[in-house]
């Protein structure tokens, strides 16, 4: 079958099957009390009806678009850098003895304090707000990454290595062929993981540090979608909170599904027969 | 080859389990009493390089911190309090600023940010470890309440911050929200793929043995679960913690993410960070306490490791 | 001393497809035995060639495609019911062991009476530490099945299974994962618990010499789909020890299966079969 005639299939497929009715069914009552909720007053909750209008304006709108820019770059910077130095510090960890009882207990220290508790600490530190913002994204994604890389190299049997060697391997050799190849799925997970935790951060994050220099340039909506959440609120326009809400949604969910694809692709190995 | 030794890392990832492992076991039988069994683990850790390196590692970090902002005084780093300010600040009966451990404020914001955390957190256990158990085991249970709960999980709960101060009164209910709604996803997910990786034998041994339907939720799912629970439990606490900052910071009053907050915009950076070395401390001990309870309930796990997990 | 329990199994013209007619794979295709009541049938035949859906469709966990399956004047799956509900009068051993590890192991034995409501918790336990101590596993009763060797877990799960009395068990390669050296004491305790039970046993495996020790019959079975290739009546008297090994009508038994079983083997390996 090509490629549209088996999309169309599996639609098919699909709209035949109970379990897709039923879960239907279940969103679209949910929807519907909610709206009424939110007609009856209860809890000044703006209604699903409101937020659609209030979403067709905003589509229309270049600075809702510029916030959604303005996030995806700083969680897309964040995430890069926490790949380009967690994955290498995870592995060393992993193969060093020494390195890991060095670096390990410190690693473990920090990491329970919130990233978002760095907020003011990198607004301190960090010369422009785009670069605290940023970093305190890459903190989100780091600590997964690295616990992820971690514990993929430790599960790697041991009998690889050994089968390894006594073909001759060198060192560098098994860490090449072995060792990384064997993490890829781990360094997958972590990074699906983390790409998520780096959305939520930023989300908070800029919501705190009041959406950074670019904010004043994209004017209200501007300043990325946290910022667009916050300012939503603080200027009374409810329906916009949860388009923002629903926007960030939509975008930290495409971001995992990308690197799962991503992911799939990076280890053909995994796939089941 | 040193670098193809199991490394540290595997060890302690056992490590955690098996000590607690090892004080069950020796209370329950005549092995080596507790304190015996303690007191060879102390002298084989000191015995192993691993204390000297973990004081290596402290060292070169605290080290860093020092030289960096208050002895070469390099430009961004010297805006950040030292750790001595930090220390000295922390230690003083008479802190410049008005927290220190002797100062009873300090008492005051823990407590607030654990009581906080300890509502949501068993709240969202009370209703997502339930959840999670029916979403596991009842597949048409799920097909109705899954896709809904995936439609909102993608919306961190931290963006829920605006519409919970609408939509809740006063200024602790949003923040409790908050950090129940980050909980409650990470115990009801966990809990579901508990049960969907139990071994399908230990159902079908049960199914021949006679079990009705409610016997093998009661005495196969639940407590084949539990080991996933767990985990989950402790993932959830540390998310917990991770939104109640949040919270904090952009509302409410008292609590650890408000002190950080109010120290910075204050300027009084040594606050600030003893504020961010509490939370690390108190959400560090949170996890521990979850992980402990965890060992005690399932003794069958924690022998099972000790004996070395024989499969 | 119990008297023998009937329990024959007959299997008639079974088909097992998964999937759809035309692309689907064809597990089992028009097999046809029996399994005779009080007496050890071995089933044998290369990886992958359908005995565990058999086994599977026996205990109710699939259904078949078409055929019949009967327990005594019970159908167990036929026309208009393609799956069999599990119960206990057959009782699966699973290939990794499938003892609750949450349980203690006297609380695993007693599971199959209380969860059926037919005797109270007191004298449940009380006896299912008789049949432990039957088998010299008594001292091992508040012990966690993690606790205790592989080997020592199969003799409990029969046991928890045999509190139940039923008519059949069903043991899917119970000693695959264990060494040769604990196999061999096995095959002897499971023969002691024949000998005092005298239950109809159906039991899967593909080392051959396990199967003409253990079975009264062995069913030699070809490579996928499967059907019965060969049907062998062991004529060795029970009890049986280990001295059957190297007796001479052992190893003219062997003689003649070897080849039949050798021939589906390399068929299997032709065709790739994946090791399970």
């Amino acid at each position: 079958m090509t490629g549209t005639a088996a999309l169309a299939e599996r639609t098919y497929q699909l709209l035949l099957s109970v379990r897709f009715w039923r879960g239907a069914v279940a969103t679209i009552v949910f929807i519907v009390l909610w709206e009424i909720a939110a007609r009856a007053g209860i809890s000044r909750v703006p209604a699903p009806s409101a937020v659609v209008v209030t979403f067709n304006d905003l589509m229309r709108d270049p600075s809702y678009w510029f916030s959604w820019y303005l996030s995806t770059r700083r969680v897309f910077a964040g995430f890069l850098i926490a790949m380009l130095v967690g994955i290498p510090l995870g592995l060393a960890m992993a193969v060093s003895r020494a390195f890991y009882g060095v670096v390990f207990p410190v690693f473990e220290v920090l990491r329970p304090i919130p990233p978002l508790a760095w907020v003011p600490a990198a607004i301190i530190f960090w010369p422009t707000q785009e670069l605290s913002i940023m970093f305190v994204t890459f903190l989100g994604a780091f600590y997964t990454i690295v616990i992820n890389v971690i514990g993929g190299a430790q599960t790697i049997d041991l009998r690889y290595y050994q089968a390894a060697r006594s073909m001759g391997s060198s060192g560098w050799d098994v860490f090449r062929r072995i060792i990384l190849p064997g993490t890829v799925p781990s360094i997958v997970v972590g990074a699906t993981v983390g790409i998520g935790i780096a959305w939520a951060v930023v989300v908070a994050a800029e919501m705190i540090s009041g959406g950074g220099s670019a904010g004043s340039m994209g004017g209200a909506k501007g300043g990325g979608l946290g910022f667009f959440i916050w300012n939503s609120y603080v200027g009374g326009s409810y329906t916009q909170i949860v388009v923002g809400m629903i926007s960030i949604g939509v975008a930290g969910y495409i971001s995992s599904a990308a690197l799962r694809k991503l992911g799939e692709m990076v280890t053909p190995w995994l796939r089941e027969q | 080859m040193k670098n193809l030794e199991p490394s540290l890392a595997a060890a302690d990832a056992n490590v955690a389990v098996r000590d607690d492992a090892i004080a069950v076991v020796a209370q329950t039988s005549d092995r080596p009493s507790r304190l015996e069994a303690a007191s060879y683990r102390l002298g084989q850790w000191l015995r192993s390089p691993r204390p000297y390196l973990m004081l290596i590692g402290f060292a070169l970090f605290l080290g860093f911190w020092y030289l960096t902002v208050e002895v070469w005084k390099l430009p961004r780093f010297s805006q950040m309090p030292g750790p001595t300010a930090v220390i000295s600040e922390w230690l003083s009966p008479d802190p410049t600023y008005g927290l220190s451990l002797y100062s009873p404020e300090y008492y005051q914001h823990i407590w607030v940010s654990l009581r906080r955390v300890s509502i949501a957190f068993l709240l969202a256990t009370a209703t997502g470890v339930p959840l999670g158990l029916f979403l596991g085991w009842s597949q048409r249970f799920k097909d109705y309440v899954f896709p809904v709960f995936e439609l909102l999980r993608p919306i961190p709960p931290l963006a829920w911050v605006p519409l919970a101060i609408i939509m809740f009164q006063g200024s602790e209910t949003p923040i409790v929200f908050l950090t129940f709604l980050a909980s409650f996803y990470a115990t009801t997910l966990n809990t579901m793929l508990g049960v969907e990786s139990i071994d399908v034998s230990f159902v079908r041994a049960a199914y021949c043995l006679g079990a009705k339907r409610q016997q093998v939720f009661r005495h196969v799912i639940v407590p084949g679960a539990m080991p996933f629970i767990f985990t989950g439990l402790q993932i959830s606490v540390g998310v917990a913690w991770f939104s109640l900052v949040a919270g904090e910071m952009v509302s409410g009053q008292y609590g650890l993410g408000y002190l950080i907050n109010t120290s910075y915009t204050m300027v009084q950076y040594p606050t600030m960070v003893i504020g961010m070395i509490t939370l690390g401390v108190v959400g560090y001990v949170t996890s521990a306490g979850v992980r402990i309870v965890g060992n005690y309930l399932m003794q069958w796990r924690a022998r099972e490791l000790a004996m070395g997990g024989d499969k | 001393m119990r008297r023998p329990s009937k329990g024959e199994i007959r299997i008639a013209n079974v088909v097992k497809i998964y999937g759809s007619e035309e692309v689907g794979i064809r597990a089992v295709d028009d097999c046809t035995f029996d399994v005779p009541a009080g007496k050890i049938t071995v089933v044998v035949g290369p990886s992958g060639c359908g005995k565990t859906t058999l086994l599977n469709a026996i205990a109710g966990f699939h259904s078949i495609t078409s055929g019949t399956i009967h327990l005594d004047d019970l159908m167990l799956c036929g026309p208009g019911r393609a799956q069999a509900d599990p119960g206990p009068d057959r009782i699966v051993v699973f290939q990794n062991g499938a003892l609750f590890p949450w349980k203690t192991i006297v609380e695993n034995v007693a599971f199959g009476p209380i969860v059926q409501g037919r005797l109270p918790r007191k004298e449940a336990f009380d006896k299912a530490r008789r049949m432990l101590a039957e088998s010299g596993l008594h001292n091992l009763e508040s012990n966690y099945p993690g606790e205790i060797s592989s080997g020592m877990r199969r003799r409990v799960e029969i046991a928890r299974a045999l509190m139940n009395d039923p008519k059949v068990l069903l043991l899917d390669e119970p000693y695959r994962a264990l060494d040769s050296l604990t196999k061999s004491v096995m095959h002897e305790a499971l023969l002691e618990v024949f000998d005092r039970n005298q239950v109809t046993i159906f039991f899967i495996t593909h080392d051959l010499e396990e199967a003409i020790f253990l079975g009264h019959r062995v069913v030699i079975m070809t490579t996928r789909p499967c059907r019965p290739k060969k049907i062998l009546t062991v004529d060795i008297p029970h009890p049986r020890d280990y001295s059957v090994l190297t007796a001479k009508r052992f190893r003219e038994y062997l003689d003649e299966t070897v080849e039949a079983v050798h021939e589906e083997a390399l068929k299997a390996f032709a065709a790739g079969e994946r090791e399970r």
